[in-house]
């Protein structure tokens, strides 16, 4: 059970709203689609799902194309951000309503569906309404029911964003039991990348219509092929600075340090927390001015400014810095990227190589 | 003190707003009770000697309680006529954007600005020549001219209010249309349609000119038949006054049984 996209496009009114993608999801894998908000994955969501159709392009699951079958005939399952329930059934009744329209025996309807809702721990409520229950439960009732059918393809299009944050850390850690239990393919939107590395598997990472990258999460994050990848999956996103090479040596301000690129111009990247306030034994000094502060408990967020460019720090600790003053940080160049003139990646940080 | 003067003072004005609203109504179910003879001779507040024969006069005599039933039928057409057609086409306009779907919309609802006298005579005619003169069915078409406008427009801010994941949700999960829209949907605005037919119901039991129009025995409503009661002896009050209290009586019935609904409706600021 594998799904295919084969160069799926979609345009609405003159606008391109998904560039062509070539997509294969394995059987019974786990794929993040990870991107800002309109950047294209609930589109892209939707044409997986068929409620839309591509403007081009074939959509192949099983081998078989499917591209123009409507939604009730693909066997798939979706949940949305917003809770989608049947108001006037009970959640009993929403969770068994995709088996009667299958028209599965009775004895197999409750079996089932007791079964889905110990899993989604719903045994307790399956007599109540669903707007009777809190956002959590309400959510759990929707991935219920997109669960119990069994449908091999299982559409989550930021399923958690709407719910508060401690109920969120809770489902998100049963996400992952839910899919082994499954067995079907997985596509989760997101534009988390923190959610992204937490459920592991395969990420795709989108910017204005168009995959960036496709590959296993953890690479995707190591080596992002080039920056726009980068700062889609850096939360905040990553720094970048336009630095010069020559001779071997990176010069960034008064900072030299070595790397193995050909001489020109490149774009520098590294990622938040690398900024360090501390010096250490590698570490470069980077004289920037410091905005503001946001601090959050246990981190602060550093939001600065280097020349034209703006930089977010984050350091560990309740840090009181003067806001507009000079401030210098350190960097070691082990978490440096570097990106050539076209945006592509020319080096990654040595430290995800070595990782 | 002063609140307790204020609320007093409320209670008052309360009190003689609604007298002033019942004094027509108390008056019309004063005359019903009353014979002709103490309504034309006598000034008083209460029936002096009150009988039902203005009542009976009208539940046993077959011209005047047709009258009810050739109303009712019409009414109960047009409002099954009125939601069947205004629920697709309100769906279409909440859920589907198409060519000139906001023109067509407003369209509609101009139907509603004209007054009925507008369109008595190409109805007239148009049914005489196709010979549904002096049917119900006549009138519960004609009346669909501005009922369904108006049911369109307020089923069109009920479905609006349900989110459009819903019905993809219901057909990922196997819901055929038809399916859908009767097991899901139609529960979901089920006040909506309360309100809708509410106000079907009452502007076809309401509307006078029309119905009169198109019709002369066979189904002639019950406001026309109140006003051709003249008879060689003069106008015979009680039962006018009796025939008056029964037709407001199906209205007062329908408002009781679907109040809450309109509440609903107001809060949508469809009503």
């Amino acid at each position: 059970m594998t799904l295919e996209l084969q160069g799926v496009a979609k345009d609405v009114a003159g606008q391109t709203w998904i560039h062509p993608v070539d997509l294969e999801l394995a059987p019974g894998s786990m794929n993040v689609l990870l991107g800002p908000t309109l950047s294209g994955k609930t589109t892209l969501m939707r044409l997986m799902a068929g409620l839309d159709q591509p403007s081009s392009g074939r959509i192949v699951w099983q081998g078989q194309d499917v591209t123009g079958r409507r939604v009730q005939d693909r066997g798939v399952a979706m949940v949305y951000q917003q809770f989608i329930n049947y108001p006037s059934m009970s959640v009993y009744d929403n969770i068994a309503s995709p088996l009667r329209l299958q028209r599965v025996a009775r004895a197999e309807i409750d079996k089932r569906v007791r079964q889905t809702a110990e899993m989604m721990r719903l045994t307790p409520l399956l007599d109540r309404r669903p707007l009777d229950l809190s956002g959590g439960q309400q959510q759990r009732t929707a991935l219920a029911r997109a669960l119990v059918k069994g449908a091999g393809l299982v559409l989550l299009d930021e399923p958690l964003a709407n719910l508060d944050y401690k109920l969120r850390e809770e489902l998100r850690a049963e996400i992952p039991r839910i899919f082994e239990a499954s067995g079907a393919i997985f596509v989760y939107a997101t534009t988390e990348p923190e959610e992204a590395l937490l459920l592991g598997g395969s990420t795709a990472t989108l910017w204005e219509g168009r995959v960036t990258q496709f590959g296993p999460t953890p690479q995707v994050y190591r080596a992002p092929q080039d920056a726009v990848t980068a700062r889609v999956f850096s939360d905040p996103p990553m720094n970048f600075k336009r630095i010069a090479v020559q001779g071997g040596e990176a010069v960034l301000d008064r900072a030299r340090w070595r790397v193995d690129v050909a001489d020109g111009r490149y774009t520098a990247g590294f990622r938040a927390p690398h900024l360090s306030l501390r010096q250490s034994p590698q570490s470069i000094a980077l004289d920037a001015r410091l905005d503001t502060t946001e601090i959050t408990g246990a981190e602060t967020y550093l939001h600065l400014r280097h020349g034209p460019d703006r930089w977010v720090g984050l350091v560990p600790g309740v840090q009181t810095l003067p806001a507009g003053a000079p401030l210098t940080l350190w960097l070691d160049p082990a978490h440096i990227y570097l990106f050539d003139e076209g945006g592509r990646l020319a080096r990654a940080a040595p430290y995800a190589r070595a990782a | 003190m002063t609140s307790a003067r204020g609320s007093l003072g409320s209670a008052v004005v309360m009190t003689l707003y609604l007298l002033f609203l019942l004094v027509p109504i108390y008056w019309l179910v004063n005359m019903s009770l009353k014979t002709n003879a103490e309504i034309t001779g006598t000034f008083s507040l209460y029936p002096l000697s009150p009988t039902l024969e203005n009542y009976r006069t009208i539940l046993t005599d077959p011209s005047w309680y047709m009258g009810y039933v050739n109303s009712l039928i019409y009414v109960v057409m047009n409002t099954a006529l009125s939601l069947a057609v205004a629920l697709p086409a309100a769906y279409a306009f909440s859920r589907y954007r198409f060519l000139g779907d906001k023109h067509l919309f407003f369209w509609l609802l101009t139907n509603r600005m004209a007054p009925p006298a507008v369109f008595a005579l190409p109805f007239f005619q148009l049914y005489s020549a196709v010979g549904l003169f002096d049917t119900h069915i006549a009138v519960a078409l004609a009346h669909c001219l501005f009922n369904v406008p108006l049911a369109v427009w307020i089923l069109e801010g009920f479905m609006s209010g349900v989110p459009r994941e819903i019905d993809e949700t219901a057909y990922i999960d196997g819901y055929s249309f038809p399916r859908f829209f009767t097991r899901i949907f139609m529960p979901l605005i089920a006040s909506g349609i309360g309100v809708a037919a509410f106000f079907c119901f009452m502007f076809s039991w309401v509307e006078l000119l029309l119905s009169r129009t198109l019709t002369s025995v066979n189904a002639k409503p019950i406001a026309a038949t109140m006003t051709r009661t003249v008879s060689a002896s003069g106008l015979d009050w009680g039962v006018l006054a009796a025939a008056g209290v029964l037709t407001i009586l199906p209205g007062a019935l329908v408002i009781w049984f679907v109040r809450n609904y309109i509440a609903k409706g107001f809060a949508l600021g469809r009503v």
